[in-house]
């Protein structure tokens, strides 16, 4: 099974991926992630303006068998989160790279993007 | 400890399957996505590898009266090709497996113990043979047997087609032997699914070919458990496990499978205890907010005290809301009574509902 990998944003070692925009990232979960989870029934976020603080937990995804700590890939502000995935968390498996995103924050500290993987890099790790 | 396979389990690696060990067996829990096998199973039809489950085979004169020692039902009431459900209990009358018994002649048996427990209820029966000087003989085919679960509406239709015989006026809990597909199988109409079906026994060296001559979808252990819990119905090892949750057949709501006129190994602790107050009900349960209650998640009053436990939650696939089932004091269990569920720290509102939680057509 081949994943979906997109060159145009960053990835964590734990499955969720960044795409920045200046100051800002958008966040969610690889398509690997997705699949490993299964269909996905619950998503828990936090709330717009609380805080991120990279490589710690910011939310879980629920699936029918399991449940998955989700770990912010950066540090930041929260400035918006995904209305959507309150009522339809399935986009997250349908569409985990654009329908599918999580969360858009301020970053704290763009240097902290040295650390993230590339998609190549990112693709070594699932392949 | 290597997990036993079942002898499907390199086609399904090869299917991409993706895998789970249930009781000490490599199975596969889902082909794709759970809710869509879950679904084809509710509105036509989807087959199951469920080869993971025991199959001991009871020969003699004394095979009846042995099995009657050993089960809280009543074996003596089955005809020949007719099979029955039945706990397995101990002498405290608590549930060690929960089985379905067939009687294929007068003098010949089979029961069906749950995954993992195969070789322990071997011997148990073994060893109250060797107690009791009894003529039987007994032998645990599991290794050699594959079974397979066809279930749904139109499952009864898509074997017929198959089978060598007409099978579509075989009674629910009878068998017959015939072939599908060409192949040999014992086929049973039953299953675990609340849906019509038929459960096939057949030889393991047959299992890839019957398997690919089924042509309809292929489900895994995760809808299994989302079909099952939405009826309500045990899953060994979890609703009841006599090490961690030991529970007799009162608490678990399974008293038609009692015959206390019968005198099995539990009769005399379930006698007694009939006569008393039952500490706990088994219940089911939704949620009212979206989360997933899973097992070991503490049930509450609405004063916040700890009632009892969940044993079983998931999020029924057909209703779109979380269930679950557990265990809570009988002064708690009536349906609409108001619980809360203890999940991740947090307190999840949650209403008492009888099962099954959905109506089958």
């Amino acid at each position: 099974m081949t994943f979906s990998i997109p060159l145009d944003r960053k990835y964590s070692k734990s499955h969720e991926w960044a795409l920045v925009d200046s100051n800002n990232a958008l966040i969610g979960i690889t398509d690997f992630a997705q699949d490993e989870l299964g269909d996905i029934v619950f998503i828990e976020l936090p709330s717009v303006g609380e805080t991120l603080i990279k490589d710690q937990i910011f939310g879980l995804v629920e699936s029918i068998k399991a449940v998955s700590d989700l770990y912010a890939p950066l540090s930041g502000t929260i400035l918006d989160i995904n209305p959507a995935l309150e009522t339809e968390p399935e986009q997250v498996n349908d569409d985990p790279y654009d329908l599918g995103w999580m969360l858009k924050i301020e970053l704290k500290d763009p240097s902290e993007l040295k650390t993230l993987l590339t998609a190549n890099e990112y693709g070594d790790q699932t392949g | 400890m290597i997990p036993r396979l079942s002898p499907l389990t390199l086609f399904h690696e090869e299917m991409g399957a993706k895998f789970t060990t249930f009781g000490g067996w490599k199975m596969p829990i889902r082909f794709g996505s759970i809710i869509e096998e879950h679904n084809c199973v509710r509105t036509s039809v989807g087959k199951f590898d469920v080869s993971h489950m025991g199959q001991i085979f009871l020969d003699g004169t004394d095979a009846e009266y042995l099995t009657n020692k050993l089960v809280s039902n009543n074996v003596t009431r089955l005809k020949d090709n007719q099979a029955q459900y039945a706990m397995i209990t101990d002498h405290r009358g608590v549930i060690l497996d929960d089985t379905l018994v067939y009687r294929n002649s007068s003098d010949s048996f089979m029961f069906i113990p749950n995954a993992g427990h195969d070789e322990e209820m071997f011997l148990r029966w073994t060893h109250f043979r060797d107690e009791w000087d009894l003529d039987v003989t007994i032998k645990n085919s599991t290794s050699e047997t594959a079974m397979f679960a066809i279930q749904g509406p139109t499952a009864v239709d898509s074997i017929e087609a198959l089978s060598s015989d007409t099978i579509s006026d075989l009674k629910r809990f009878t068998t017959t032997v015939t072939t599908i597909a060409g192949i040999p199988c014992t086929v049973s109409r039953t299953g675990y699914t609340g849906e019509d079906g038929f459960e096939l026994l057949l030889h393991s060296s047959d299992a890839v070919t019957l398997w690919k001559a089924l042509d309809f979808p292929s489900c895994g252990l995760g809808s299994r458990d989302t079909l099952r819990t939405e009826m309500g119905f045990l899953l060994s090892g979890q609703d009841f496990n006599h090490h961690k949750n030991p529970r007799n057949p009162f608490e678990a709501g399974v008293d038609f499978t009692v015959d206390l006129n019968q005198n099995f190994i539990g009769r005399d602790a379930l006698l007694k205890l009939r006569s008393e107050e039952l500490d706990f009900n088994f219940i089911g349960f939704s949620l009212l907010e979206r989360s997933i209650p899973r097992p070991g998640s503490a049930i509450l009053n609405e004063a916040g005290e700890q009632i009892g436990l969940v044993t079983s939650g998931t999020l029924s696939p057909t209703l779109n809301i979380p269930i679950g089932l557990g265990y809570v004091p009988p002064s708690y269990s009536s349906i609409g009574d108001s619980l809360q569920i203890s999940i991740r720290n947090s307190l999840k509102p949650a209403m008492i509902c009888s099962t099954p939680f959905i109506n089958l057509q």
